[in-house]
């Protein structure tokens, strides 16, 4: 790092950091954002900061700019607005600390790679341009499928693996990128039980190895016995903080509206989990 | 369509008549003699023809390599409009070049015209895309079109208004492959190379952006320029193969192989090389037989012979082909019926403690439940038959002992799945995964046990703990 860049990197640490609101040790602060699709907004006006080492849930109802939120902080949507920092520095500068699950949904599956090639591409900013995927980074991703429980399904082509699997195929892909901070597109949708738990499994092991994750959610029932922060979102932040502290009726009610078979299950969930504490 | 020459030949031969008035379905074709044809496929027809022949095999090599990642990107169709904006170009380069007194047939300032109208019009298409709520299907519509009409009009207007010098340019539009000449086959050869290297240089980068270029994004990587230097070879490509098999076809070059090697293979460099190979063989037969068949223009005659690899891959290839498909699944279909009448006979052993066995009347009644027509009830009987599932047993069927240790299988499997949906009907549809055949492979080992729990409540002995059948 040359001493201009390094000049650079320590004054855009210096906005956000600077502000009262915001800490230089959170791994993901927002500030202000405010997205658009066609001049209409999806997001209004976003402030948050990420505590460390936490797992971390995005819920709101449909088209409440859940995954936009986490594109935004990554750059794949343009900010109409707004900071985005890791670390107190720029995407930029934080990138290789930064793993990405996206939706499972945004690829084509019918690719002619096999599982391993898949994870392997998370090898690939390691491994640098041009240069084949040497056999230690092909050891490394094979360990990676092995913790998601697909270490079998390595050598088979990714269309012939259910969508469960091919969720977990991408969960390794993160895991591969070795990264500090992680962002999950839905990673729950549509996967069957086994899946779900290997996720949850994976997702505690980061937490206990000091990572932070942030994970799109769409199941309210889980989120008490899966995460430990919630964002309650709904074009804005409706609520964010501690689960026991934050994901409450009242927010519930307030992000979702009059959704009240939704809101019903949540109250469920919500006993079950005070129950599970008492 | 070689043979359909020939016959028309002989048809015609005793009514031959020289005098008779040419007309579209009196024209024959000579039919080469064996030693012509082995003398131009092994290249030795000639100087020109070897010239025309290499040159060709090296384009469809070129193409062939290029197009893999036009396929995997999905921008299939936007060569296909990037070929057709070429034309315009074409007509503004002879009539810029003429008017600054160059000679306006020089091939490098067509092709240069050629490139930069091709360019633009894929722009176009990015412009629209981004500022528009258009589809990419009618970006590329309108682009195509417009440009084609363009040139069209640029053309017509120099062939109008120009010297007789612009008489060569309505080649660009079909193609003239017997016009290469060394110097063009030599260009071939430097694209074919360029092409290889970039593709050895770049598979990883290729592969990732076009899997997933969201996450290359995020992951660091430019896809913006690597997405150019695709593009860029695309338009190399196109360029080169205007003048051999013309802007309308030299799209099929790009696709057609990529498209019938992805038949073949799951692996990205094995597609590469297959889609190299078919290329290159594509323009090797098919410059070689319009060489034989002198009014048969080349572009056409190599597109048809990459049609032709495209048709025998589409109904050959194993795994992927129509054939494979239809006998997986005709055998997926046996397999399940062959589940449910072991499952059927099954149910009677826990009856009845016959070993399970099923009368024809019992059968037939099943097969008119699960709709089998009376031939696929015979094939079925012979296929469990000859699986070693069932025998016969005078007038009736019998399960073996391997016969009902699958019967077992199939109804624990059944039982659980069903304890499944009962249990977790709320949540159940989404994470049932019917295609698998095991529950274990899908529901955790917890799962499993307290879904066992709960069928023994309700009374339903789970077969497995039957075992074999022999309880």
């Amino acid at each position: 790092m040359t001493a201009a860049t390094r000049q650079a990197s320590t004054t855009t640490a210096a906005t956000l950091a600077a502000r009262p609101e915001h800490s230089p040790e959170s791994p993901l602060s927002i500030h202000a954002m405010t997205v658009a699709y066609h001049r209409k907004p999806v997001l209004w006006d976003v402030d948050y900061d990420a505590p460390s080492n936490q797992l971390i849930a995005i819920v709101g109802p449909n088209g409440a700019g859940k995954s936009t939120l986490i594109k935004a902080c990554l750059g794949l949507v343009p900010r109409a607005s707004g900071q985005v920092e890791f670390w107190g520095l720029s995407y930029r500068q934080a990138r290789s600390r930064i793993g990405y699950v996206p939706q499972r949904e945004s690829v084509d599956w019918d690719f002619p790679v096999s599982a391993l090639d898949v994870v392997c591409m998370g090898r690939y900013r390691m491994i640098g341009w041009c240069r084949p995927v040497s056999r230690r980074h092909r050891q490394a991703a094979l360990a990676c499928l092995d913790r998601v429980g697909m270490r079998d399904y390595a050598h088979r082509q990714i269309s012939q693996l259910s969508g469960g699997q091919q969720q977990r195929v991408f969960l390794a892909r993160a895991l591969a990128q070795e990264a500090d901070l992680y962002f999950m597109d839905e990673p729950f949708a549509g996967v069957d039980a086994a899946t779900e738990r290997a996720i949850v499994d994976v997702l505690r092991d980061l937490r206990e190895t000091g990572k932070t994750v942030v994970v799109v959610h769409h199941d309210l029932q889980t989120v008490p016995e899966y995460f430990d922060h919630v964002i309650l979102l709904n074009m804005r932040v409706v609520a964010a903080g501690p689960v026991e502290a934050v994901f409450t009726n009242d927010n519930l009610h307030k992000t979702y509206g009059g959704r009240l078979t939704l809101l019903s299950e949540a109250a469920e969930a919500i006993a079950r989990a005070a129950k599970g504490e008492g | 369509m070689l043979f359909f020459a020939m016959a028309m030949a002989i048809a015609q031969q005793p009514g031959r008549d020289v005098h008779a008035p040419i007309s579209i379905t009196n024209v024959t074709d000579e039919w080469p003699g064996w030693a012509q044809v082995f003398e131009t496929l092994t290249l030795r027809a000639g100087f020109n023809t070897t010239t025309v022949i290499v040159g060709t095999t090296l384009l469809g090599l070129a193409a062939g390599v290029i197009g893999v990642f036009a396929l995997l990107r999905k921008r299939s169709l936007m060569t296909d409009a990037l070929s057709h904006a070429t034309l315009p170009g074409i007509g503004l380069a002879f009539l810029a070049a003429t008017a600054l007194g160059v000679d306006g047939r020089s091939l490098p300032v067509l092709l240069l015209g050629a490139t930069v109208t091709g360019v633009l019009g894929v722009v176009c298409i990015q412009a629209i895309l981004r500022l528009t709520r258009l589809g990419e299907d009618a970006a590329i519509g309108i682009v195509l079109s417009v440009f084609f009409g363009a040139g069209i009009v640029t053309l017509s207007y120099i062939q109008a208004n120009a010297a007789a010098g612009a008489a060569g340019l309505n080649h660009f539009i079909y193609g003239q492959t017997a016009a290469m000449s060394v110097r063009d086959a030599a260009l071939m050869g430097g694209i074919a190379a360029a092409a290889i290297l970039a593709t050895l240089l770049f598979l990883k980068e290729f592969s990732l952006v076009c899997f997933n270029d969201a996450f290359a994004r995020v992951d660091g990587w430019p896809v913006s320029l690597i997405d150019l230097v695709m593009m860029a070879l695309v338009v190399l490509v196109t360029v080169a193969g205007l003048q051999a098999v013309g802007l309308l076809l030299v799209v099929a070059m790009l696709i057609v192989p990529p498209v019938s090697a992805r038949f073949w293979t799951e692996r990205l460099w094995l597609l590469v090389v297959v889609a190299a190979l078919i290329g290159a063989l594509s323009g090797y037969l098919g410059s070689a037989v319009s060489a034989l068949l002198p009014r048969k223009p080349a572009g056409s005659v190599i597109v048809l012979t990459s049609g032709v690899v495209f048709v025998i891959s589409l109904v050959f290839a194993p795994t992927r082909g129509v054939v494979a498909l239809s006998w997986r699944r005709l055998r997926m279909r046996f397999r399940i019926a062959g589940d449910h009448l072991v499952e059927a006979a099954f149910e009677q052993h826990g009856r009845e403690g016959n070993g399970g066995t099923l009368t024809e009347a019992q059968l037939a009644r099943l097969a008119k439940l699960r709709g089998w027509s009376a031939w696929f009830r015979v094939a079925l009987r012979w296929m469990l038959r000859r699986q070693g599932d069932i025998e016969r047993a005078g007038t009736t069927l019998r399960l073996t002992e391997h016969g009902r240790a699958r019967g077992a299988r199939v109804a624990r499997n059944h039982a659980l799945w069903e304890q499944y949906l009962v249990t977790y009907a709320d949540i159940a549809p989404s994470h049932v995964d019917w295609s698998v055949d095991q529950v274990e492979h899908v529901l955790s080992e917890p799962l499993i046990a307290e879904l066992e729990r709960a069928l023994r409540r309700r009374g339903v002995v789970i077969a497995a703990a039957i075992g074999g059948g022999n309880a």
